[in-house]
């Protein structure tokens, strides 16, 4: 009796074919609105790329064949309304969440999500705490500020030369970056000369600078954001300073060359956490198919956000169901080879071996040169 | 040795610049008893409007050379900052000069406010590079000691705007009845003096010093920006108490001795407390400095000289 019922359920589903799928949707959030929409679209992108892309291949979970959907929400990069859309995902239903782009609004969401039990995959957010909360369902695709500090660290003591001088601005971000270059220079045979302190409002670097210039440093590592590397680069060769400088990813900017004006030079170094298109493994088809699709260049976090979609579908596919509570402890196990490398994760939720790209300051802009 | 007389430099710079902004803080105090708390944003003001002048100008007459440029940027800036000051006063001020001490102080504080949001809205929230017009490459290092153009620029320029000032209360007539106003507002109006006229000239004095210093201030960081003005205005306001409030000798001893403390400071400060502090407490030392003058010298370093504080 019982059977009859699921075939003539079978049958009478069956005859309107595509309509038997299962939904399955899954949250976007990033600023679509706002100085930064043009990184929160490329996110959103991303994730219909690799939805899209899932769609057409077919993807069957607990026997049923499943169809994606994107829900997308604006989270205007602000922390108040990022918790907002967190909470309007978790109400409408939603599997996971790709997003947020912003530190400062990825942590507040995760905390929403982690109560609804929803997995949160980060495409853009490198702060520390999103992963160090203890929330099992947050995990990025991007490298940290930790693996970024190393990588400055590893970089400037290996690269540049061995006597380093540190100046951080005292943010969470400025210190938290500082301190791991600071471990990383040890590593890696480097002497810290010195370390100096400034703030996020400062202007005047001028005494701290010529208190470096005595310690005879090779190189100068600025923790924090263009608006004071500028003017710092300008100080520095107002005091006749030769050492070379290298800063992580708040100084990695238009911005910072524009305020340091004709102080910047080969002399300067920056980084940022990810690989150029270019470098990554799968970016060039990508690209193709990126740009095939929304007739736009990717601009930064389009692969992350893919690979991040690819990895929550594929822990549903390894757990063989789209339930939350079944398939996010799957995520910690997935292993592929993804747009911007080999997908996988760290016990914390951070991406294994994520890549941090150094850029050198050459004939008026940024380029990649490890 | 070297490191010394460079830290000696970096301070004398950047004292000259609060000892320019301190001015206006005193001369308001000695007059009004008012601490005008938008000063440090007409200096902002000014900032911004010779950045806009100078655009303008590299517009409309490119083959203008640099320093006529410059000049006509920072004219621009000392005329809408000397109308800026005069309208603060009128409309802001001269209502509550005879209200509670309290009321001008918090609207002070609005009209810091008022301005900030202001130049957020006309020139938006970001960095704007300012254009280098005297150049900020180091000269031949002498003794080991580097300078810049831009930096001879402002210690010369203050020096000569503090004299000038200093002649203009102390041998001119209208120094005379400011001085008189200063003295007692009442008295002077009685003795013919348009108090009102004196109030206003000292608050458009103020602000055209605050105009150059910031001209001075984004020449040499290159930089202007809306907020920029904080800092500063809070640095000038206290170089004013630590020379004593009221006191124009006293307001430029305050700025170059901060500026003095705040360079040294932050070069010595580790090595002096051998290792225990450091350059992240720059300010501190500063403000520690402010401290232990207040407390053996309540008045400042040169004292509230009632009698001629202008």
């Amino acid at each position: 009796m019982k059977h009859t019922l699921v075939a003539l359920a079978v049958l009478g589903l069956g005859a309107s074919g595509a309509y038997a799928q299962e939904v399955v949707k899954l949250g976007t959030a990033a600023p679509l609105t706002g100085t930064q929409a043009h990184l929160g679209k490329d996110i959103e992108n991303g994730v219909r790329l690799a939805i899209e892309e899932y769609n057409a291949k077919g993807v069957t979970l607990g026997g049923k064949k499943v169809k994606f959907e994107v829900q997308a929400e604006d989270d205007q990069a602000d922390p108040k309304t990022a918790t907002t859309v967190a909470q309007r995902l978790a109400d409408s239903g939603v599997k996971g969440v790709i997003g947020h782009l912003n530190s400062g609004a990825s942590i507040p969401a995760s905390r929403i999500y982690n109560e609804a039990g929803l997995p949160q995959v980060s495409p853009a957010s490198t702060n520390p705490k999103l992963t160090q909360q203890g929330f099992k369902g947050a995990f990025r695709t991007i490298a940290n500020d930790v693996q970024q500090g190393q990588a400055i660290g590893r970089y400037a003591a290996t690269k540049l030369g061995k006597r380093i001088a540190l100046i951080d601005d005292r943010t969470a971000y400025g210190q938290g970056l500082a301190d791991e270059v600071d471990k990383a220079v040890k590593a890696a045979g480097g002497t810290l000369t010195g370390r100096e302190f400034t703030s996020d409002k400062a202007t005047d670097f001028l005494a701290i600078l010529t208190r470096i210039k005595a310690q005879n440093p090779d190189v100068i590592v600025y923790s924090g954001m263009d608006t004071q590397g500028g003017p710092m680069l300008k100080q520095i060769k107002q005091l006749g300073i030769t050492a070379k400088f290298i800063t992580g990813d708040g100084g990695c900017t238009g911005e910072i060359a524009k305020l340091a004006g004709d102080a910047i030079g080969a002399n300067a170094f920056c980084t940022q956490p990810g690989l150029p298109l270019d470098k990554m493994p799968g970016g060039k088809d990508f690209n193709t198919r990126f740009k095939k699709r929304f007739n736009t260049d990717v601009q930064i976090y389009a692969p992350y956000s893919y690979d991040a979609t690819a990895a929550i579908i594929e822990a549903m596919k390894a757990a063989n169901s789209s339930d939350p509570a079944k398939y996010g402890p799957f995520i910690s196990k997935v292993h592929f080879p993804g747009v911007i490398g080999t997908v996988a994760f760290d016990a914390k939720g951070d991406i294994k071996d994520g890549a941090v790209t150094v850029y050198q300051f050459k004939a008026g802009k940024w380029e990649a040169v490890q | 040795m070297e490191t010394l007389l460079q830290q000696t430099v970096n301070g004398l710079v950047v004292g000259s610049v609060y000892a320019l902004v301190a001015l206006g803080y005193t001369m308001v105090y000695g007059i009004l008893g008012l601490i005008n708390f938008a000063h440090g944003d007409v200096l902002m003001v000014g900032a911004l409007v010779a950045l806009e002048a100078i655009r303008l100008i590299q517009t409309y007459a490119p083959e203008l050379g640099l320093v006529p440029t410059l000049l006509g940027g920072l004219a621009a800036s000392v005329l809408v900052c000397m109308v800026l000051g005069y309208t603060i006063e009128r409309t802001a001020y001269r209502r509550l000069r005879n209200a509670p001490r309290l009321a001008p102080l918090i609207t002070a504080i609005g009209v810091s406010f008022l301005l900030q949001t202001i130049a957020m809205i006309i020139w938006g929230r970001n960095y704007h590079t300012f254009p280098q017009l005297v150049s900020t490459t180091p000269l031949e290092p002498v003794a080991g000691v580097f300078i810049t153009p831009v930096q001879i620029a402002i210690l010369v320029v203050s020096a000569l705007l503090m004299v000038a000032l200093m002649l203009l209360v102390n041998k001119t007539r209208l120094g005379r009845a400011m001085r008189a106003t200063a003295e007692n507002h009442k008295v002077a109006s009685l003795m013919g003096v348009d108090t009102n006229k004196i109030i206003a000239a000292t608050f458009i004095i103020g602000s055209a010093l605050a105009a150059v210093a910031g001209v001075m201030f984004s020449s040499n960081y290159g930089i202007a920006h809306y907020a920029m003005g904080f800092m500063p205005g809070l640095k000038a306001f206290t170089a004013a108490v630590l020379g004593g409030i009221g006191n124009l000798g006293g307001a430029m001893l305050g700025g170059l001795v901060l500026g003095l403390v705040e360079s040294i400071g932050a070069g010595y400060i580790e090595d002096m407390s051998f290792g225990f502090l450091n350059s992240s407490y720059q300010d501190i030392f500063a403000f520690m400095i402010l401290g232990i003058v207040l407390i053996f010298r309540p008045t400042g370093l040169l004292g509230e000289r009632v009698a001629d504080r202008a």
